[in-house]
């Protein structure tokens, strides 16, 4: 097997397991995590072979054409970004693997759920190894699916509903966002992926559609990442299991939009646009996620809002696009994928093993829980960005980044500085809080994990110390080639645990004693927060149901006026339509017809033939009651059946004497059924519109069959048909050597839709008014919570 | 119904309207007429039957249900176009033959055996339609 098709198969192994993991948990329980973390094993493993080519600077690129018409395609572009971030998804996917056999060990549906996990993986992982436009798209909204999966997936509770719908909302919107503008990028620069894009970046930030295609990705980018004010739905998906929240939001997942837009950053990026909104955004939602972080008491709310904050920090270093600036996003990267994952997965252990995750009731664990309490501190110490762990390598960098002294990267700088002492804070909350102090009473006596559950944050933790220890591999196999590949030319990633005296390790050691009294202060600054928001009184998450609601309201009100399930208002829109069809399209065109030449000598019995069909249409008109209508319609139907006669066809006539005959009959038999009014009831003020529009309609209809007459009439078919239906055929009627024959596949058609016709019509006439119990005022949006 | 005239009628009526709508499909290739001129003549002369003697007798007469008629035709229709498939010939081609009847030629043709099918889905289709509408009218 050569390497592509290797590889082709590594991005479909998470889909094998999927399909696997529901038998597998069957037969072996909870044990079935170690045989389907193999799956992320695999994986990591095999990108692990990756990893010396790119450190020299390669990229390995692949694939398969998938349509060639469209220069769609399914190609793979591994360079230093997309390695770092495979590596973090199997990586950590087989730890949360794991984590999960742990976490939810005997619930009934745990196959389901490793399955979703396992789908998860994999469209993530297709998702950063993407080189086509339309691959990304299609693994980014599969990743908004499977999130909605796995955030619905206690889905007995309406919260989790509610958040998977929402996240669902917010992630999948954005990426119709993103499309849009990656197809706008495609037509301003005729490529369709990322490798070939590059070389074209000058062409695309001076097309006047740049700021265009800039604010789709960012769209997508930013719904994706939990940017202000799309955020609400990060903090509402933790109502889903804690793998999933260690996995998907805040190792992976959410760091979507963050990856595209390192991608984009050689593409996009540089420009006053890109180094505007992404700080000013990312800076923003630094601020209010820490804050807010703050205010929580909740373990999992409090780790998802520090996460929403370094998303933004990450946002915030991708636009300011300096070197240091690229470096300390990177790092920064890496090191939050690794605490993080590690303290979701330490607040799910105490969550699991005391029954609660209420900061407020924990207190006194480090007895009970000596490994976790050991992962939750070193995790903590790279959250707070403290030595020697990689989190302090991030923060040194990030200080190098913004620690000039030009207005803009001050004010960042500022920002910066108190969102770290902010999450420094929380870091020692949650690592310190649960575990010093007196032991306090918890729903579940308190004990240490099992195996499966504390292995994966005390390996994360590890890690963060290791990858600092070891600085120079680091940066030699993540950082140098990651930067090189987001800043699009080749960087050099130096930094090291021994600091160094200057403006970067002032901030850090400022951001330290900051930190230091927040943490002291937590609880009054917490209730001082939760007065403001109270004041305040809304937010986007309220705005959310709002605009839903709205949105709900408004199609409910709309299809009330379109659809009014009134017979006579689907006519009048039938009819004014087709009014304006036949007088708009001879009037655009200049195609009105001649006037008509009326023939000198017509025989008498042409004339009494016309003159009954008049008759006909006059008593139509006139007739009192519906019966009458419908027979003198006949009337002038036979009459035109007689004129066809006369003008040599036969079969027409035929047919129409039929036709009128029957439609006089059926139309008589529903008319004595359905409960209408006997003779017409309609005031003038209605009448009068109506024969207008019907008066337009045969007008416009009369215009249409002159036009039509006047046309020159090509008889190569009436030709072709003449001479050949005997010949050919063997018949010499040649209108039903037409329909039997020469177009017998039609007629095959037509009497099928005869049938189906037959059996609507069939159903409704069975259909009795009295079973009619669903109406649609019952799905009235304002009459309840209903299905919404 | 109770007009005593279109009963005394009717059956005289239906019988001629049967008979002729079986003489217009069958010269349909020749002369004016057709498969779906003979279907509605049918319907017309099931409708009279129906008014005259009521829906039971004319289901009754029918013997099998108009829809199965109708799905009978299409199959019909189907197959006589699938014939030509199974002689090498594209689908729909129309295939004939004469054999010899009391040394008569007779001339036969799928053509025919389609055009019967969509006799029998017109008849079908419509009389189900025509049915249900005097039906509901009786109860």
């Amino acid at each position: 097997m050569d390497g592509t098709a290797l590889t082709c198969l590594t991005l479909f192994l998470p889909f094998l397991g999927a399909l696997l993991a529901p038998w597998l948990t069957r037969r072996m329980g909870h044990n079935a995590a170690w045989v389907l973390a193999l799956v992320p094993a695999a994986i990591f493993l095999h990108f692990i072979g990756f990893s010396a080519e790119v450190a020299d600077g390669g990229i390995v690129t692949g694939g398969y054409r998938w349509v060639p018409s469209l220069d769609v395609g399914f190609y793979w572009l591994i360079d230093g970004l997309s390695l770092t971030f495979a590596l973090l998804i199997s990586g950590i996917g087989t730890l949360i693997v794991l984590y999960a056999g742990g976490y939810l060990k005997g619930h009934k549906q745990q196959g389901r759920f490793l399955s979703f996990l396992l789908m998860f993986m994999g469209a993530m992982l297709g998702l950063v190894i993407s080189d086509s436009f339309l691959m990304l798209f299609v693994y980014w909204e599969l990743t908004s699916i499977t999130s909605f999966l796995l955030i619905g997936f206690d889905h007995t509770r309406q919260a989790a509903r509610r958040a998977a719908l929402q996240a669902l909302v917010v992630t999948g919107g954005g990426g119709l966002f993103l499309l849009a503008g990656l197809l706008l990028i495609w037509n301003i620069t005729g490529t369709t992926q990322f490798s070939t894009l590059f070389a074209m970046a000058p062409q695309l930030k001076e097309s006047p559609l740049y700021l265009a295609a800039l604010l789709l990705v960012l769209g997508g980018a930013f719904t994706k990442s939990a940017q202000f004010p799309f955020h609400i739905w990060l903090p509402n998906a933790m109502e889903a299991p804690t793998p999933v929240s260690a996995y998907l939001h805040s190792a992976t997942m959410v760091k979507a939009g963050v990856y595209l837009l390192m991608r984009l950053n050689p593409a996009m990026g540089g420009t006053p646009e890109w180094q505007t909104i992404l700080p000013v955004v990312g800076g923003t939602t630094l601020l209010i996620g820490a804050l807010l972080a703050v205010r929580q008491t909740d373990l999992k709310l409090m780790l998802a809002y520090t996460t929403m904050a370094s998303l933004g920090l990450l946002v915030l270093l991708t636009g300011f696009g300096s070197p240091h600036a690229i470096e300390a996003a990177v790092l920064y990267l890496v090191a939050h994928a690794l605490f993080k994952g590690a303290l979701f997965m330490i607040a799910g252990i105490i969550d699991h093993e005391t029954g609660t995750r209420d900061i407020r009731k924990l207190g006194g664990l480090r007895r009970a829980m000596p490994i976790t309490f050991a992962a939750a501190i070193a995790a903590a110490l790279s959250m707070a960005g403290l030595p020697p762990f990689l989190g302090f390598l991030a923060k040194e960098e990030i200080y190098y980044a913004l620690g000039r002294f030009d207005a803009w990267s001050v004010v960042f700088a500022a920002i910066a500085i108190l969102g770290n002492a902010l999450m420094f804070a929380v870091a020692f909350a949650i690592a310190l809080k649960p575990f010093l102090g007196a032991k306090v009473e918890t729903p579940k006596p308190a004990h240490e994990g099992p195996l499966l559950l504390w292995i994966g944050p005390a390996v994360l933790s590890l890690k963060g110390l290791a990858m600092a220890a070891l600085a120079g591999l680091t940066h030699h196999l993540v950082s140098t080639p990651m930067a090189s590949a987001i800043a699009g030319e080749p960087r050099l990633v130096e930094i090291s645990l021994v600091p160094h005296l200057g403006v970067p390790l002032g901030l850090s050691v400022v951001t330290v004693v900051l930190g230091v009294l927040i943490y002291r202060n937590l609880d009054r600054l917490r209730a001082l927060l939760a007065g403001v928001l109270a004041d305040i009184g809304w937010g986007p998450d309220r705005g959310f149901d709002q605009a839903m609601r709205g949105l709900v309201g408004f199609s409910f009100r709309l299809t009330q006026r379109l659809q009014t399930g009134r017979f006579d208002d689907y006519m009048t829109v039938t009819f004014i339509a087709l009014a304006v069809v036949l007088f708009a399209t001879p009037f655009v065109f200049g195609e009105m017809p001649r006037p008509p030449v009326f023939p000198k000598d017509v025989p008498w019995h042409e004339l009494a033939i016309m003159a009954i069909a008049a008759v006909g249409l006059v008593t139509v008109v006139l007739a009192k009651d519906r019966l009458t209508a419908i027979v003198s319609l006949g009337i002038q139907g036979f009459a035109v059946a007689v004129i066809f006669l006369l003008y040599g066809a036969p079969d027409l006539s035929f047919t129409q004497f039929m036709i009128e005959t029957l439609v006089v009959v059926i139309l008589a038999l529903v008319m004595t059924r359905l409960k209408v009014y006997k003779t017409d009831h309609r005031p003038f003020r209605q009448t009068l519109p109506d024969a207008t529009i019907a008066a337009a309609c045969g007008l416009g209809l009369c215009l249409l069959l002159l036009t039509v007459t006047q046309s020159p009439f090509d008889t190569t078919l009436s030709d072709f048909f003449n001479l050949h239906s005997q010949a050919i055929a063997h018949g010499a009627n040649v209108v039903n050597v037409i329909i039997v024959d020469f177009r017998g596949t039609d007629t095959l058609g037509e009497i099928a839709v005869v049938m189906i016709a037959a059996l609507a019509i069939l159903s409704l006439v069975r259909l009795r008014a009295g079973s009619m119990t669903t109406r649609m005022a019952d799905n009235d949006p304002d009459a309840g919570e209903g299905s919404a | 119904m109770k007009s005593l005239i279109l009963r005394t009628v009717a059956p005289l009526l239906i019988a001629l309207m049967l008979m002729f709508s079986i003489f217009v499909l069958l010269r349909g290739h020749n002369e004016p007429g057709g498969g779906f001129i003979g279907g509605l003549i049918a319907v017309a002369a099931l409708a009279i039957h129906g008014i005259a003697n009521g829906v039971e007798t004319v289901r009754r007469a029918i013997v099998f249900d108009p829809l199965a008629i109708a799905g009978a035709g299409l199959l019909m229709a189907t197959l006589a176009g699938l014939i030509s498939l199974w002689m090498q010939v594209p689908f729909m081609t129309g295939i004939w033959i004469e054999p010899s009847l009391l040394g008569q030629k007779v001339p036969l043709s799928s053509v025919m055996l389609f055009d019967t099918g969509v006799y029998l889905v017109v008849v079908g289709a419509l009389t189900g339609v025509v049915l249900a509408l005097e039906e509901r009218g009786e109860d």
